[in-house]
């Protein structure tokens, strides 16, 4: 199995989910999330003080997956975050030892 | 005050159900500015000092009441003694009957005492702005009850008891020194005295909600026509010219701050039109029976641009005026009451001429004297106050508690409660505090 990560920005979650679930998977996790790459981050004003904000808002999505659908389901997500400017995220698999069920105590790939 | 009260009316007047409803329901407004300019200031502090930032606003709804009820209107409002104090007959308000007038007016004593009262308890909240994030709740509690006897009851007097301010001819309608010039450079004072917060120009200090500040500053507005034409205390003519040049100077503020934002940061942002609106008001509040409609625009425009400038100079000079109480009522106190030696008519209410209207310097020159003896002794006080109070107690909270947050340190809460998951158990007993005292 595999863990995809996804770190995008937070308004393309809706096209990322949309997308998951035409490809066919079963369910995710998304939390709110704060970073920044190499467009650091942008400058507020409040009475004339300019504040750097270089921690922008951010969506991380993680998804579990078997790993013959690993490379496909990335290519999924990259493409439905993607607009094309800056600071649209990153995308990243890592390997996973096992997963359970918990209703069912089921473990592997039976589990997702 | 208007100068139409006479203070020892001879012939006394009967009781004016107009006059007194209007008096008591501009107490009500502006009581509720205590708690808006709370959201003003609370709005605009890290999420991690917004509710100590209620708090001092709100104690002294607490303190203050209790002291002008011992002996502030008394010291304040019970004739004069030398010009400098009033005198000691209306302690614990004793020795007025429901049916005693305030002067001319046919309004209650007490009707004139509560809508003082109101004046006297935002005072010395305003300074609260200077100090966020940074100062003991008990020392700033010990702060307000003495800076109130010592400074605010008698500057009060001084400007509206029939004090030596009043008698030289220096006008303030509503409270541009007395309320103010007095709470901006008492701001001062403290924090020249207690320094800056930590982090001060390193980190990121930005306002933790922008909707709180527009609703303070929308209740300061409300409150506002309370605190300016109830000040006129008759419901008259010179009322309603007060009430629609508040309207005028503070909507000319408004528009004037965020013109000069955009010319000198590129944008109109929330916090501007929030700030220009209270300089607005502020700069009004001395000038509003002097100035004529145009002039109230001329009055907030001119407020809005250097009240707009002048929040910029702590950071040339060093000093943490955290939410610009200087910035914005010293400043824009000092605005407001100068303006009425240029721009007076003398023929809308008070009665005087200023320069642009033929009366040369003289009233200007008064006008200074106003706005620098009490800039002058409210700045001393406070300074000498709040450094016996460092002394006696520490003013400041320790530097651990500062940085982690003054909420939970000194009110054991905090604001928000964003997850609503694992934030909180529910300990054993009513609290671990008092269950610690029963232990020992």
């Amino acid at each position: 199995m595999k863990l995809i990560t996804a770190v995008v920005k937070p308004h393309r979650l809706d096209e990322i989910k949309e997308a998951l679930q035409a490809f066919g998977v079963q369910g995710l996790t998304v939390t709110e999330a704060s970073g920044y790459g190499r467009q650091r981050g942008h400058t507020e004003v409040y009475r004339g003080a300019e504040y750097t904000v270089d921690l922008v808002p951010k969506i991380r999505i993680e998804i579990l997956v078997e790993d013959a659908d690993a490379d496909q389901l990335i290519e999924v997500v990259v493409k439905a975050a993607r607009t094309g400017k800056i600071g649209d995220g990153k995308v990243w698999s890592l390997p996973v030892d096992t997963a359970v069920r918990v209703r069912t105590g089921e473990r592997g790939p039976d589990a997702l | 005050m208007a100068p139409a009260i006479i203070m020892l009316a001879e012939k006394t007047p009967p009781l004016d159900p107009g006059n007194t409803a209007f008096l008591l329901l501009s107490s009500a407004l502006v009581m509720l500015m205590t708690p808006g300019l709370a959201f003003f200031y609370g709005g605009m502090v890290r999420v991690k000092s917004a509710l100590n930032m209620l708090m001092m606003s709100f104690i002294s709804l607490g303190i203050i009441t209790l002291l002008w009820t011992g002996y502030g209107f008394s010291f304040a409002f019970d004739g004069d003694n030398g010009g400098f104090l009033g005198g000691t007959s209306w302690l614990g308000l004793r020795h007025i009957a429901n049916n005693d007038l305030w002067g001319a007016t046919g309004t209650p004593v007490f009707a004139f005492a509560a809508f003082q009262l109101m004046f006297a308890i935002i005072t010395p909240a305003l300074i609260s702005g200077a100090l966020a994030d940074r100062v003991k709740f008990t020392a700033w509690s010990v702060f307000i009850a003495l800076w109130a006897t010592v400074v605010y009851f008698p500057v009060a007097h001084w400007v509206w008891g029939g004090g030596w301010l009043a008698k030289k001819g220096v006008i303030d309608f509503a409270g541009g020194t007395a309320v103010h010039i007095n709470a901006g450079a008492a701001a001062l004072g403290v924090i020249l005295v207690i320094g800056k917060r930590v982090g001060f120009k390193r980190d990121p200090m930005r306002p933790h909600s922008m909707p709180w500040v527009m609703l303070g500053a929308g209740l300061l507005w409300f409150g506002w026509f309370g605190f300016n034409a109830g000040s006129e205390i008759t419901a008259d003519g010179l009322a309603s010219l007060v009430f629609i040049n508040t309207q005028i100077a503070t909507a000319a503020a408004m528009i004037g701050w965020l013109l000069y934002e955009r010319w000198r940061h590129g944008s109109f942002t929330t916090l501007g039109a929030a700030s220009g609106a209270v300089a607005g008001l502020v700069a009004i509040t001395p000038s509003c029976s002097s100035v004529s409609p145009l002039g109230a625009i001329a009055v907030g425009v001119i407020a809005g641009v250097i009240c707009a400038a002048a929040v910029g100079l702590k950071y040339r000079f060093n000093y943490d005026d955290s939410l610009d109480v200087v910035g914005v009522h010293m400043i824009g106190g000092i605005v407001g009451s100068l303006l009425i030696g240029l721009l007076s008519t003398g023929h809308v209410g008070a009665d005087v001429k200023g320069v642009f209207y033929g009366g040369g310097w003289h009233q200007f020159g008064i006008q200074a004297i106003g706005v620098f003896s009490v800039l002058g002794y409210s700045l001393v006080c406070a300074a000498i106050l709040a450094k016996l109070i460092d002394m006696a107690m520490g003013f400041r909270v320790p530097e651990e508690i500062e940085i982690s947050g003054i909420d939970q340190a000194e009110h054991a809460e905090t604001a928000y409660d964003f997850t609503g998951v694992g934030s909180a158990v529910r300990g054993e007993g009513i609290s671990s505090v008092a269950t610690k005292k029963v232990d020992a």
